[in-house]
């Protein structure tokens, strides 16, 4: 047995306490309670599964045992945590990795045009001295390039998956990537718990393998892990114990090996509410408005691959799935924000891609998960919010004068679309000229509705309509949707991580999972049904 | 028991001469100008050879001192003028208190780099409010500082900054003249040890200090400082998470910039012989910059390698394009017109080029998807 495990484990023996011990975490971001009780035990060399939908609280958990920024500046978060029996509260990530906690995020956080070696090192690099450092300080001490690559093999070996430790980081398949992040936590000499945020995403299976392997050496020399993962097989193929969150709580904690991925499945999924809110409606599915084939998204972070989909005219139709699935890249997509390939057509006329305008034009519109960014002209009026895209495509609220050679705004007219919209919607503002920026997120999101209302579309892409807004707000924004569908029979395509909000308001609904359409089934199945097509394809 | 998982498919190694072409068409292009016009022009080649080489002594430490702050993601540094000030300052004192030769050199170069320093202390921390927006910040620093340096140079020197000499100041009592004569100072370290090629002169010491420049500016690359610059210069975010304080490290890179570039400006004085009060330093910043451009280098990357071939290809042109527009048009204004617009025209390449480079590659992954999904579809 290698010295470090024989001193981790007796230093474990020693206190007699686990090497991670979560008391009654919990966390609320602005009144909206997020983690509720959470309480975990890790002991040195076990490794925990974390499973639950997006949004369960499985990152921010993470991000508070990280102690990272943003968890400090939201305000903190209540319960205590312990490390080896000691209690910790870390103020920033740097405290963390002190105490030996390694993390690797999703998003990838290397140095493109450094080598493995480089980044596996970076800002730890061992160093000599020279005559130029004596007098300008450390920073002007050379690399030791040998000892570096020495370092950097010996954490490639503790891992057991071979890379080339001087390819640059540019020229690296994504897998590589990946082992080089986790590499580079195993280089620290002072880990003992490494969290893994769904490593195997985008690994492939011969490497998703080799990881898991990796996975089980690292355990072996008393490493703890947090593995995150949808993939549900892996979890019980590799895991000591698995813990499954729902709704910001722990709902399961059990032994990998007395479970199985339907058990876990339905943790995950079930919930406790009814499903009978939605009268499923009964609609003759002939008229196809938009059929979509082989269709192919760049959008980072949410790729779509070979997407064929065909929407009926007058129905809600929903698209679900974990996130970084390709969701959120369909609409996009089509709607010529990101690059994108294949043949869309809708009611039977080819719409060009990657030319927004082509979209407006033929009466799509689209109301964008990046409120902020896309959705809104934060610093001008309600008004010209509500009113602009109207004024810019279709000519409306316009006077003309001289034949139209001059055009002016009508500002009436402009003013009582806006009143009537925060009549409608419920819109909290003090006037129909507040600035956009001044609103709540919810308010916010309600704009972007009427906005997008206000163009009269035939055809309407809503995506994550409910991010970030209140309980309170979200129904009214659902509602508000289901009522423009029913009265002005206008198909809606719905995107959203949340499968409940989706049974609610649509008719079908289909899940996307690794870039593809991974089946389409009628609001009215079972959570289980869906959470198996949510982790078919994952990749 | 280590398993090698294969990467999943290898880069094809290169695209072959047009990708080639494509990556050096600025040099390419310019190469064709000086090919075209270096017999029209009618110059002998020792006199060429001469000329570029004096040139070459006179400019390449002031490219160099740009090599840094693209090093650590900053851009071009367009700041490099308020080194260039530093220097003249630094100068002025100097034939003040009338010590000339090298020593008088030696001198102005420490004189010059308290100044630089506070300078690029004041340029960074600005730079570090604009990021991402370096390039245009340091170009209207520059134009700033210029109103301050002339503040400084017309009226404080002399009634508060004793100025004793008469013959560099305005016959009004205070305030600098236009020129001031750096006769006793010119090329006298071109001078000190040199000999003859072939007609050629070669200005020893000279190429030494920049010969050295390059030395140190390669053993840089390979200090933890070096290492910390290149890796906030690809990523910010990735370097501030690995605890690199990236603040400091950009600052840094700019204040060792304009220190250098006030010693490239002494170099590049000595040289000429005479420093225009006013007007040497406000296109220094630009053909500098354009020279580089010219060399082959780009906003993100810049090579010793470009900083040469980009000298020797500017001025070539420089030197030949008065002559040869005479001969074309019989109008020699035309060739000091073509140099001036070659300049804007080169940098404004290269940041359209900068742009539409990272525009490419996104696209490209675009078009991998698309073939990836085909060839699926195919099997």
């Amino acid at each position: 047995m290698p010295k470090e495990v024989v001193k981790r484990m007796t230093t474990a023996k020693q206190t007699g306490a686990p090497l991670l011990e979560m008391r009654n975490v919990k966390k609320n971001f602005f009144g909206n309670q997020v983690l509720t009780d959470i309480n975990l035990k890790l002991e040195a060399g076990q490794v925990l599964g974390l499973v639950g939908e997006n949004g369960a609280g499985k990152t921010t958990l993470m991000k508070i045992l990280f102690g990272m920024d943003e968890i400090r500046e939201t305000g903190g978060y209540g319960g205590d945590i312990f490390l080896n029996g000691e209690k910790v509260n870390f103020s920033s990530p740097f405290d963390a990795l002190a105490k030996g906690i390694g993390m690797v995020h999703q998003e990838f956080s290397l140095i493109p045009g450094f080598t493995a070696t480089e980044n596996i090192l970076l800002n730890r690099e061992p160093k000599k001295e020279n005559v130029v450092s004596l007098v300008f300080g450390e920073r002007m001490n050379t690399l030791e390039r040998r000892e570096m690559d020495r370092q950097s093999e010996a954490a490639i070996e503790k891992m057991g998956v071979r890379i080339d430790e001087n390819m640059l980081i540019n020229n690296m398949p994504v897998g590589h990537k990946q082992f080089t992040e986790i590499a580079r936590e195993l280089s620290k000499e002072q880990l003992q718990l490494l969290i893994l945020d769904e490593p195997t995403a985008v690994l492939t299976e011969h490497e998703a393998v080799a990881l898991l392997d990796s996975i089980r050496g690292m355990a072996s020399r008393g490493i703890a892990v947090i593995f995150i993962t949808h993939r549900l097989q892996e979890i019980l193929s590799v895991c000591d114990k698995v813990a499954v969150m729902r709704d910001g709580c722990l709902v399961q904690n059990v032994n990998a090996k007395d479970t199985s991925v339907q058990e876990i499945t339905r943790w995950m999924v079930g919930r406790n509410i009814s499903s009978g809110e939605n009268k499923h409606r009964q609609l003759a599915h002939q008229n196809v408005i938009m059929s979509i084939r082989h269709l192919w998204v760049d959008m980072p972070g949410e790729t779509v691959r070979d997407v064929n989909l065909d929407v009926f005219e007058g129905e809600i139709l929903g698209i679900g799935g974990l996130a970084g699935q390709g969701k959120l890249g369909i609409p996009n997509g089509v709607m010529g924000l990101y690059e994108a390939g294949g043949q869309v057509t809708f009611r039977g006329n080819e719409i060009a891609l990657n030319a927004p305008r082509r979209c407006l034009d033929a009466s799509l519109a689209f109301v964008s998960e990046d409120r902020r960014g896309v959705g809104l002209l934060l610093d001008e009026s309600l008004e010209w919010n509500i009113a602009f895209p109207a004024m810019q495509i279709q000519n409306k609220f316009l006077k003309s004068y001289l034949g139209g050679l001059i055009k002016w705004r009508d500002e009436k007219a402009i003013r009582d679309v806006t009143e009537k919209y925060i009549d409608e919607l419920a819109i909290k503002c003090t006037s129909s000229r507040q600035n956009a920026k001044e609103l709540s997120g919810g308010n916010q999101q309600k704009v972007c509705l009427a906005k997008a209302f206000a163009l009269e579309p035939q055809f309407l892409f809503v995506s994550e309509p409910t991010r970030g807004i209140d309980v309170g707000a979200k129904s009214l924004v659902l509602n508000a949707l289901k009522k423009f569908n029913q009265e002005s029979g206008v198909t809606i395509v719905m995107i959203s991580s949340e499968l409940e909000e989706l049974r609610q308001v649509c008719d079908r609904i289909a899940i996307v999972s690794g870039g593809r359409i991974a089946g389409i089934l009628p609001a009215s199945d079972s959570s289980e049904d869906f959470g198996m097509l949510m982790v078919s394809q994952v990749k | 028991m280590s398993q090698l998982v294969k990467p999943a498919s290898g880069r094809s190694s290169g695209k072959g001469i047009g990708a080639f072409l494509a990556g050096n068409s600025v040099p390419i292009m310019f190469i064709l100008i000086c090919a075209v016009c270096i017999p029209i022009s009618g110059f002998s080649v020792p006199y060429l050879l001469n000329e570029i080489m004096s040139r070459l002594g006179r400019n390449a430490f002031l490219i160099l001192s740009l090599l840094i702050p693209i090093m650590a993601g900053m851009g071009l540094n367009f700041g490099m003028t308020l080194g260039a000030m530093a220097g003249e300052i630094a100068l002025i004192f100097v034939s003040d208190w009338q010590i000339w030769g090298i020593p008088g050199m030696v001198l102005a170069m420490i004189v010059s780099i308290p100044f630089s320093v506070l300078l690029g202390l004041f340029c960074g921390k600005i730079l570090n409010m604009a990021k991402g927006r370096e390039m245009i910040t340091s170009y209207i620093i520059s134009f700033f500082i210029n109103g301050v340096y002339q503040l400084v140079v017309l009226y404080m020197m002399g009634p508060i900054i004793p100025i004793a000499h008469s013959s560099i100041k305005l016959p009004r009592g205070y305030g600098i003249r236009n020129t001031v004569s750096l006769l006793n100072m010119r090329q006298s370290l071109d001078n000190a040890v040199s000999f003859r090629i072939g007609g050629v002169k070669i200005p020893v010491i000279t190429l030494l200090i920049i010969a050295a420049m390059c030395l140190l500016i390669v053993w840089f690359r390979r200090t933890k400082l070096g290492q910390d610059m290149r890796a906030v210069g690809q990523d910010l975010q990735v370097a501030k998470d690995a605890g690199i304080d990236v603040e400091r490290t950009r600052i840094i890179s700019i204040v060792i910039s304009t220190v250098l570039a006030g010693i490239g400006m002494i170099i590049y004085l000595q040289n000429m012989g005479n420093l225009s009060t006013y007007s040497s330093h406000s296109q220094v910043g630009m053909f500098c910059i354009a020279a580089l451009l010219v060399g082959g280098a780009s906003v993100d990357r810049a090579s010793i390698g470009n900083v040469f071939l980009g000298v020797i290809l500017f001025h070539t042109m420089f030197i030949v394009a008065p002559n040869a527009g005479t001969k074309i048009t019989g109008d020699s204004m035309i060739g000091e017109y073509f140099r001036v617009f070659v300049s804007y025209g080169v940098i404004t390449v290269a940041l359209i080029m900068y742009e539409t480079k990272k525009r490419r590659a996104r696209a490209s992954m675009g078009r991998q998807l698309e073939a990836e999904q085909q060839e699926a579809m195919r099997a």
